[in-house]
């Protein structure tokens, strides 16, 4: 009690004593890896090289000139084997480079740069040539965000370690294990944005990160930001409302009002790649859930397939019904299969096992409301389901559904099970669909 | 027609899955975790909010309140039934909701009243009140209320011919006797609040014990199940409204608590005026939806040509519900204040 946290919201059961207080271990170089050419939000890469070709790990072997994009590089040593569609955890086929690994690793250490050295345009470019995007999930081009437009100054950088996902502790031992270089990869951030405040905003229910975060910082500014343990806490509206008070406008970015919020992850990937000029290869995966057998926090090179990574812990266990997540409960895409590559964005695969994990059948709306306190958009998720689902696009404009943040609070208090975030989803694909065709037409018509 | 199955796809997984050859992978939209509440689950714990003030009615009246319960649960569970069936449409009746209109209803009756008389008020509370709106969920008026005021219709007299509780009886027959807002609007008598309180009234079955109905109310807000939004602000408002009269002429009109304990207010305000599907979902709705039927209550009560109006009251504002659920819609995270449009 007394955190500071946003209105509304909800408590779902956390089970992060799974995995909460397991160091992380190095997962075994993987024979094989399938890296997919986009592992972010925005312009797929073109592959670089061609079958046959010999790579080593770090080599850049995707990339595109978009500005909204990040290239992706080789995890491991070997010989590229194919170039292929594959399916990628996003639930989408993406055209994939598989390796073929040749048993080598490649140490990757260096000294500490002192970062005044460097210009905050150099710091940028080494964001962007080292693949790094948001680690939390959603996998957005870092770079892109430490470029404000002009007239858009930063003042503040929020380092997110929240991880209000339910079973997930990648963050949560990011910070217990390595916080200096959070904190280093925070001062970065905040000399690429040309920010004067730091902050890291952080659940209650992580004492031992708190402590050694707090440890870290010392004297350097930073503050640390402790927030109440509630979902959806670490959405970037509601981490920067909570932390500082400040709503994000509707239809606008955090950067309006003068934020930038990035992943405690995020922030040691960049302390890796500035120190040891270490791509994004490699994160930190949480593999929990009441499906997997052992649960664990592993360190996964990108492109090691799901099936690796579960055997690892044991493998699949329970009865019933399986869901393979990639992400948590909460707002984790479910797999159809395993032979997906881990990906940058994956902070967690979650296995849950359950004789039904979903009911058959939903209950008409009783109005009792739940899912309007619950969400943390202040929309009224009820109205904006049966919109979604009946196709009403202009009622599901009028309440405002494409401002649905797809957090799952509605559909997760719904007495009546009834789907809502999914059909909230259906609104906005109808809506883009709709004005996907107008533009066509548009265009046509020149 | 609302019934359909959640759309789901169950794809192979490959073929050398650690969870052993030809294990089936589930695939839903997200959330994949949901609570533990559920609609047949929400009506039972209200049901069993009811109990306290149930038992106290059979205590207070005697055998002819348990028939009269019996009666209208039994006559809304066979007409939800039956019209499900009819209509083919699925057989929801053991989700509970009947159960709680069957007693609500009871509870507004007068003991004395005519068997027939509840079954035709539980087939209008169920069939017309609920299921002809197409049922659970789309009712517009709290069926309960709306089969009372049915049978005020149809049964104008005895609706209104109460009888003293059995433990202030002198004669051994029933003596027809006047509720304490009876006494109050045509002879000018207040009845103690202590009485009002513990139930020892004459009056409607859920009318009577305050203090029953207090246990229950506060239960499901304890469960969480009754937004305290709802009985605060229809009590509050019911309190405020006639406090002001009562400073005006306290000889004339009763004081605040009285209006409180007596008649219905107590069981309209914990379950009726809580009824998720007949109240505003919107925050500043329900504030609305409580306060104005708060005072619209005391109106009635005070003014118009019926001693009791809390039930009009209630339908009344139920008649506003979508209109308020329209007009006070939360405001969206990071609305701008003025839509420069």
């Amino acid at each position: 009690m007394g955190h500071k946290t946003f209105a509304r919201g909800v408590h779902p059961s956390y089970y992060k004593e799974l995995t909460a207080s397991k160091r992380v271990e190095s997962a075994p170089l993987p024979k094989t890896v399938t890296i997919p050419l986009q592992q972010h939000l925005g312009a797929v890469c073109e592959p670089l090289v061609k079958k046959g070709d010999l790579v080593v790990e770090g080599q850049k072997i995707g990339d595109v000139k978009a500005f909204v994009s990040a290239p992706v590089h080789s995890s491991i040593n070997g010989k590229v084997k194919d170039i292929e569609l594959s399916q990628h955890p996003g639930g989408v086929r993406v055209l994939s480079v598989v390796i073929e690994g040749d048993g080598t690793t490649k140490e990757w250490s260096g000294p500490e740069i002192d970062l005044g050295s460097l210009s905050p345009e150099a710091l940028r470019e080494a964001v962007r040539e080292a693949g790094i995007v948001g680690m939390g999930g959603a996998a957005f081009p870092t770079s892109v965000k430490l470029a404000p437009p002009k007239g858009k100054a930063i003042e503040a950088v929020i380092l997110n370690g929240c991880e209000c996902e339910p079973f997930l502790t990648a963050d949560h031992r990011i910070m217990a294990e390595e916080p200096g270089k959070v904190v280093w990869g925070l001062k970065a951030l905040m000399r690429a944005t040309g920010a004067s405040k730091g902050f890291i905003g952080i659940e209650e229910n992580k004492p031992d990160a708190i402590e050694a975060l707090k440890k870290a910082v010392g004297s350097t500014g930073v503050e640390i930001i402790i927030l109440e343990a509630k979902y959806p806490q670490g959405a970037e509206k509601m981490l920067i409302q909570a932390a500082l008070g400040r709503k994000v406008p509707v239809g606008k970015l955090p950067l309006d009002v003068g934020v930038v919020v990035n992943n405690v992850g995020t922030a040691v990937a960049i302390y890796e790649a500035l120190n040891y000029k270490k791509p994004l290869i490699e994160r930190i995966v949480t593999i929990s859930g009441n499906g997997v057998r052992e649960p664990k926090n592993l360190k996964v090179r990108v492109g090691t397939s799901f099936e690796e990574v579960l055997n690892l812990c044991g493998g699949l266990t329970g009865e019933g019904e399986k869901e393979v997540l990639n992400g948590g409960p909460m707002m984790g895409i479910a797999q159809s299969t395993l032979s997906v590559p881990v990906v940058k964005g994956t902070s967690g695969i979650t296995v849950i096992a359950a004789g039904k994990i979903k009911p058959d059948n939903y209950d008409p709306c009783i109005k009792c409301a739940s899912c309007v306190s619950a969400c943390p958009m202040g929309l009224m998720p009820y109205r904006l389901g049966d919109y979604g689902l009946k196709q009403m696009l202009a009622n599901f404009k009028d309440y405002d559904g494409q401002s649905c943040i797809e957090c799952g609070c509605c559909s997760y208090v719904c007495p009546a099970k009834r789907p809502l975030l999914q059909w909230i989803r259906m609104g906005k694909f109808f809506i883009r669909r709709e004005s996907q065709r107008a533009a066509a037409k548009a265009n046509n018509n020149k | 027609m609302e019934e359909k199955t959640i759309d789901k796809t169950e794809l192979k997984s490959a073929p050398e899955s650690p969870a052993g050859p030809g294990e089936k992978l589930f695939v839903t939209s997200s959330p994949h975790f949901l609570n533990k509440e559920s609609v047949p689950k929400i009506m039972h714990t209200v049901v069993l909010a009811l109990f306290p003030a149930m038992a106290a009615s059979v205590y207070f009246f005697g055998f002819r309140a348990l028939l009269l319960y019996v009666i209208c649960i039994g006559a809304c569970l066979i007409t939800e039934y039956a019209y499900q069936k009819y209509m083919k449409k699925p057989i929801k009746v053991y989700d509970g909701s009947a159960i709680i209109t069957g007693i609500l209803l009871a509870m507004t009756l007068p003991p004395g009243f005519p068997v027939f008389g509840a079954i035709l008020g539980s087939v209008f509370a169920i069939g017309v009140g609920k299921q002809l709106f197409g049922g659970l969920g789309f009712n517009i008026f709290n069926p309960a209320l709306l089969g009372r005021a049915f049978l005020m219709a149809t049964y104008p007299v005895l609706t209104t011919t109460w009888v003293e509780p059995r433990t202030v009886q002198k004669a051994v027959d029933a003596v027809s006797a006047a509720t304490p807002l009876a006494l109050m609007k045509f002879e000018h008598k207040f009845t103690p609040v202590l009485d009002l309180f513990t139930g020892n009234v004459a009056g409607s079955l859920g009318e009577t014990s305050a203090i029953a109905i207090l246990i229950g109310g506060l239960f499901l807000r304890y469960k969480g199940y009754v937004n305290w939004k709802l009985p605060l602000g229809y009590l509050g408002s019911m309190a405020a409204f006639s406090g002001i009269f009562w400073l005006i002429d306290p000889t004339k009109y009763p004081d605040p608590l009285f209006h409180l304990f007596a008649g219905g207010a107590m069981l309209g305000a914990w379950f009726m005026v809580t009824d998720m599907v007949t109240s505003p979902t919107t925050d500043l709705g329900q504030w609305i939806f409580a306060i104005t039927g708060g005072i619209m209550a005391v109106v009635i009560r005070l003014f118009g040509g019926l001693p009791e109006g809390v039930m009009y009251s209630i339908l009344f504002m139920n008649a506003f519900v979508p209109l308020l659920n329209k007009h006070t819609r939360p405001r969206v995270f990071g609305a701008i204040k003025a839509k420069a449009e």
